[in-house]
Formats: structure tokens, sequence, C-alpha cells
């Protein structure tokens, strides 16, 4: 079986959020980019398929030189090789149609994405690009099984769990659950040497098309001060909470 | 040029977030200057929309789209779009409405924005906005292919009753028999239990309580409000909640009315996924927790004094309140 996992290089969840150049565009000055985190759960479950099925794994993203750093990353976990699409991903459909354009020249199986990423939240790429693939497609992905031709997924819904039955070829939006955090692979030292090895593959996009294009980005507003209530009245907790607040 | 919206029912039931939708599509139809459809799978009763304003509803009473589908309910949705020339189309933020919008969207080649606050800033260009960096920012998107999707972002535009006389008909669509590839086989969901999307209050707790034998008071506390239950993120990985009870970043995203957040010190990761709530309150015996600076209530105390006396005192005023 090959696997693709789609990783996406984001700020790190404590980075301040700041916007430059008049607001229309996030400001990367100090901050920390990483894998996404849904993302990591995908590339942790693709190496398990590694080693217990023989699958391969290779790992892609969109962007600039600047995000090489977490291919290396991904290839030190244990990824086959990398490969990165030299164009800055504009927004989710342009991102689609160029890793369709990879699964469709290289051709895989099994495409691993993150159901939503921290940065811009769209949480549209897994679909669209099963869409334009025709594969298969589960999101929320908390479980995955493969034996042969059977696959048997686990969605996360509102309230609960959905079991469902698939084949091959499938792209799935991961998140938590498709493994512990606990198993999450790091890179070893071993790991690390042995991804100079290997290959990251850089290719041109194959298109120029966006459907969204975001013009500005502003701020939440401050927050008031909160509002401190002593644990010996709390029924001026209830007072506030109904007839300030109004949610009670 | 219609706005279509999908109202989601479950069980024949129109959802919570229908009304939400129905509402943010009806107006946005207004701004535009042209009708609103619905198109709803099998409800019991289409004319419930009428309390939201709507022209027009399209009802698609098919077996085999009883039970939810990504691919068959958004080829169904594709093809309504289709048949009524839609310029807009508008869904919720719900797990299903997010697992078949993506693919509704590429189908459509429509512009998509998803974690839509409100009405469109402008309509030249075509302008909405949106949250973005979990919460922390917004973005101002501007939609530019012909065919427009707006998610509306949970609780946010609110359901706004107007009234309406909509011709509700009849939509079958073609559907082909290769798009059930992917088929639920079962579902595992606590009936009648209020979720943490639709819920209006939601109780959280975190490694504050110190142990799973503690979550008594929690969903004592809970059950008094009428409450969905939560826990942060290391309380579902130590295994002491379900992982569906997880919210944060990682976890369920929660944009309820009130986010009570008891022994839960307020991390980043945790923040970002329940920053959408309308009003927090913190409980925690430190002071120093970092979820007083991003709460609007705070008690500080220790839970398991606290959190009995709340009880008590809520039970004596949802009497009075009756």
């Amino acid at each position: 079986m090959k696997i693709l996992v789609c990783i996406s290089n984001v700020p790190d969840t404590t980075s301040k959020i700041n916007f430059t150049e008049n607001n229309t565009k996030f400001d990367p000055a100090g901050v920390q980019f990483v894998i996404n985190p849904n993302d990591e759960f995908g590339l942790t479950r693709a190496m398990w398929f590694k080693e217990k099925q023989g699958a391969s794994v290779s790992v892609v993203t969109v962007g600039n030189a600047s995000v090489e750093p977490i291919l290396r990353k991904a290839l030190a976990i244990g990824a086959d090789e990398g490969y990165r699409i030299d164009a800055l991903p504009t927004d989710g459909f342009f991102v689609a149609q160029e890793l369709a354009a990879l699964v469709k020249e290289v051709g895989f199986d099994l495409i691993i994405a993150g159901r939503e990423s921290i940065d811009y939240n769209g949480g549209m790429v897994p679909g669209m690009l099963a869409h334009l693939l025709d594969f298969n497609y589960v999101t929320n992905c908390i479980d995955l099984k493969i034996e042969g031709q059977d696959i048997t997924a686990i969605r996360e819904i509102d309230g609960g769990k959905e079991t469902l039955s698939t084949q091959l070829p499938l792209v799935i939006g991961g998140q938590k659950g498709l493994v512990e955090e606990s198993d999450l692979r790091i890179p070893n030292m071993r790991g690390i040497m042995m991804a100079r090895q290997k290959q990251l593959h850089i290719k041109a996009a194959t298109t120029t098309e966006n459907l969204t294009n975001d013009k500005q980005f502003s701020k939440p507003e401050l927050k008031g001060t909160i509002t401190m209530v002593d644990a010996s009245d709390l029924d001026t907790l209830i007072s506030l909470l109904h007839n300030e607040a109004k949610v009670l | 040029m219609p706005v279509l919206i999908y109202t989601e029912t479950e069980k024949g039931n129109f959802k919570k977030n229908a009304f939400e939708v129905a509402s943010y599509g009806v107006a946005l139809a207004k701004q535009l200057g042209t009708s609103s459809v619905a198109v709803a799978f099998n409800p019991t009763n289409a004319t419930v929309l009428n309390e939201y304003g709507l022209d027009q509803i399209m009802v698609v009473k098919q077996d085999n789209l009883q039970g939810f589908n990504a691919k068959a309910y958004a080829a169904t949705i594709s093809e309504a779009a289709l048949k009524i020339g839609a310029a807009v189309v508008v869904v919720s933020s719900s797990a299903d409405s997010k697992y078949a919008s993506p693919i509704l969207a590429a189908s459509l080649k429509a512009s998509y924005a998803p974690n839509v606050v409100s009405l469109p800033e402008s309509t030249e260009p075509f302008t909405v906005k949106r949250t973005a960096f979990s919460n922390k920012g917004f973005a101002h998107t501007v939609l530019l292919s012909d065919v427009k999707m707006i998610g509306v972002a949970n609780n946010t535009y609110g359901a706004h009753p107007t009234e309406g006389n909509a011709v509700i008909e009849n939509f079958s669509p073609s559907l082909d028999t290769n798009i059930f590839s992917t088929k639920a086989i079962s579902v595992d969901k606590v009936a009648g239990k209020t979720t943490i999307a639709d819920a209006d209050i939601v109780v959280s707790a975190g490694r504050g309580l110190k142990g799973p034998e503690n979550w008594g008071m929690i969903e004592e506390l809970a059950r008094v409000l009428g409450a969905a239950t939560a826990c942060s993120k290391p309380v579902s990985d130590l295994g002491w909640r379900p992982h569906g009870e997880h919210v944060g970043q990682t976890g369920k995203p929660v944009a309820t009315n009130l986010y009570i957040a008891i022994g839960i010190s307020g991390a980043i990761q945790h923040l970002a996924g329940v920053s959408a709530s309308k009003v927090k309150v913190v409980i925690n015996t430190d002071p120093e927790a970092p979820f007083f600076k991003a709460a609007d209530y705070g008690v500080v105390g220790d839970a398991f004094v606290v959190v009995p006396q709340l009880i008590e005192k809520l039970k004596v005023f949802k009497a009075a309140n009756a």
C-alpha cells in the first residue's frame, strides 16, 4: 500500500498572532512553525502501517523553502521520501489541486491529511482532494483499520462515533484518536541521520488557481477585565449570570 | 440566482443549527435581493421552517438517503444548487456539514468560506468575515467564483424567526450507486443527550478534580443546568473521561453561550478550542491560573466546596425561576 501523508506548516499553538503589511498578511516574525497537530496523528499512524503492513510512506507539503524543516522532521520520524510543491498555499482549493496532481502523477492508495489546520481552520483540503481524485473519504477519523480490501474507519460525530466501511483508494482527515497522544512519534538521532539520505523532491506547481482571497485580517476586541466573585458569595455569581450575562 | 440553504435534520426533526443557517440564508437573500431556498433530507414536517421566512423548501424523501452519507448528500445538494441556479450555498458548522461541504464546494467549484460569523461585509467584491488562527483572529475573505459557499460558525448569527409561507416541493436527485461506496455500519451515540455542539451551557472539568471518581458533582451540575459535559485534554488522555468530551484545539470546538470551567488551568490549546463561547466562568483554587485572564467571571476556591454549593443554589434558583 502506498501512503501519502499531507502535512502543513503552521504557527505553534502558543504563538502570538499578529498581522503585518497593513493587516494583509500573517506576521511570521518570532513565530515557531510546526507540523499541524492534526497531521501528526496521521503521520504516526502511517508509520504503523509501514512497520506492520509493509506500506511505503511519502510525505508532502505545499510551500516555499521555509517549510522544509517540517518535511525533514517527517523524514526523521520515518517517512521514506518527501515532496515539496514549491508554491504558497493560497487557499484550500489550490492546495487540493496541487496534491491531486501529485497523487495522479505518482500514484497512491491512501492519503492521510489532518481534518483541519490550526492556522486558517479551513478543514477543506481532504474533502476537496477526495472529490478531485474520486477517492473514498472519511474525516474526523479517530480509527482506521485496513485488512486487505476491507477498511473500517471510525468518524467522530457530534455526540458520539460512527463506524464506516469503505475501500481503497481513500482520503482521510485524521485527528487525535487515530493514535494516542502518548504514541506520537518524535525523531530520534538515528532517524535524523537517516533522513539526510532520503529523497526530498521539489515539484513546481501545476496551476495557479485559487477561489478565495484573504484580503485582510483583524483581531478580536480586547476582553474586558474579569469579574471575580467570592467563593462564599455564589448567589452573586448566579445573579450576574442571570441578570448581567443573561446566560442563565 | 437564489440562496440555497442546507437545513440539517436528524430522525426527521430539524437540528438546532438548521434554524440558525435558515435565518442567515434568509437575511442573505434579502441583502442580495434574491430568494431563499432550503433543502432538507426526510423532514417529518418541512413546514416547521415557515417560522424562518424561507421562500421555498426542497424536500428530499429517499430511503437510501435516510442516514447521513457525505458524498451522497453533497451530490444531492450540488444537483439542487445547479437546478435552481444558486448563487450562494449556506451550510452549518456541524460535524456532518464539515464532512460534506468540501466535497460540495469542489463539485460546484464554489469559493468556500467556513466559520463565517456575520453577513457579507460587502457584495462587490463578495467579502465575508470568518474566524482564523483558532479564534485568535479573523480573516476577511473575498469569494471569487460565481458560486459561493458560506459555512456559518456555530452559535454566532443566531436563529431569528420571521413569518414565511414557503412553496414546498419534492426533489429527487439522480445518484450513481457508487456514490454510496463509503457506508455507515453503526452509530454509537447516547440518545436524548445534549451534544457539546448544540448545548447552551457546557460544564467542563480538568485535572483539578484529581480523579475520575470525583466526576459525580460535575455530572450533577450539568444535569441541573441541562448542560453538556466536557473535559480538558489531560483528563481525556488519562482516560478519566471519554475522548468525545475532550474540548480544545485537538478536541471538539465549543461555541456555547455559557462555558463553566472547573479545575482547568487554561492552557493555550484549551483556550483555542473554547474561546468562541460567549461567557466563560472559571472555578479554580489557583488565583494565578491563566484561565482567569481569559474568562468573564471567576471564583477562586476549592472545586469540592464550590461546586456542591453551586449545585444547591442553582436548584433553588431554578425552582424560583421555573
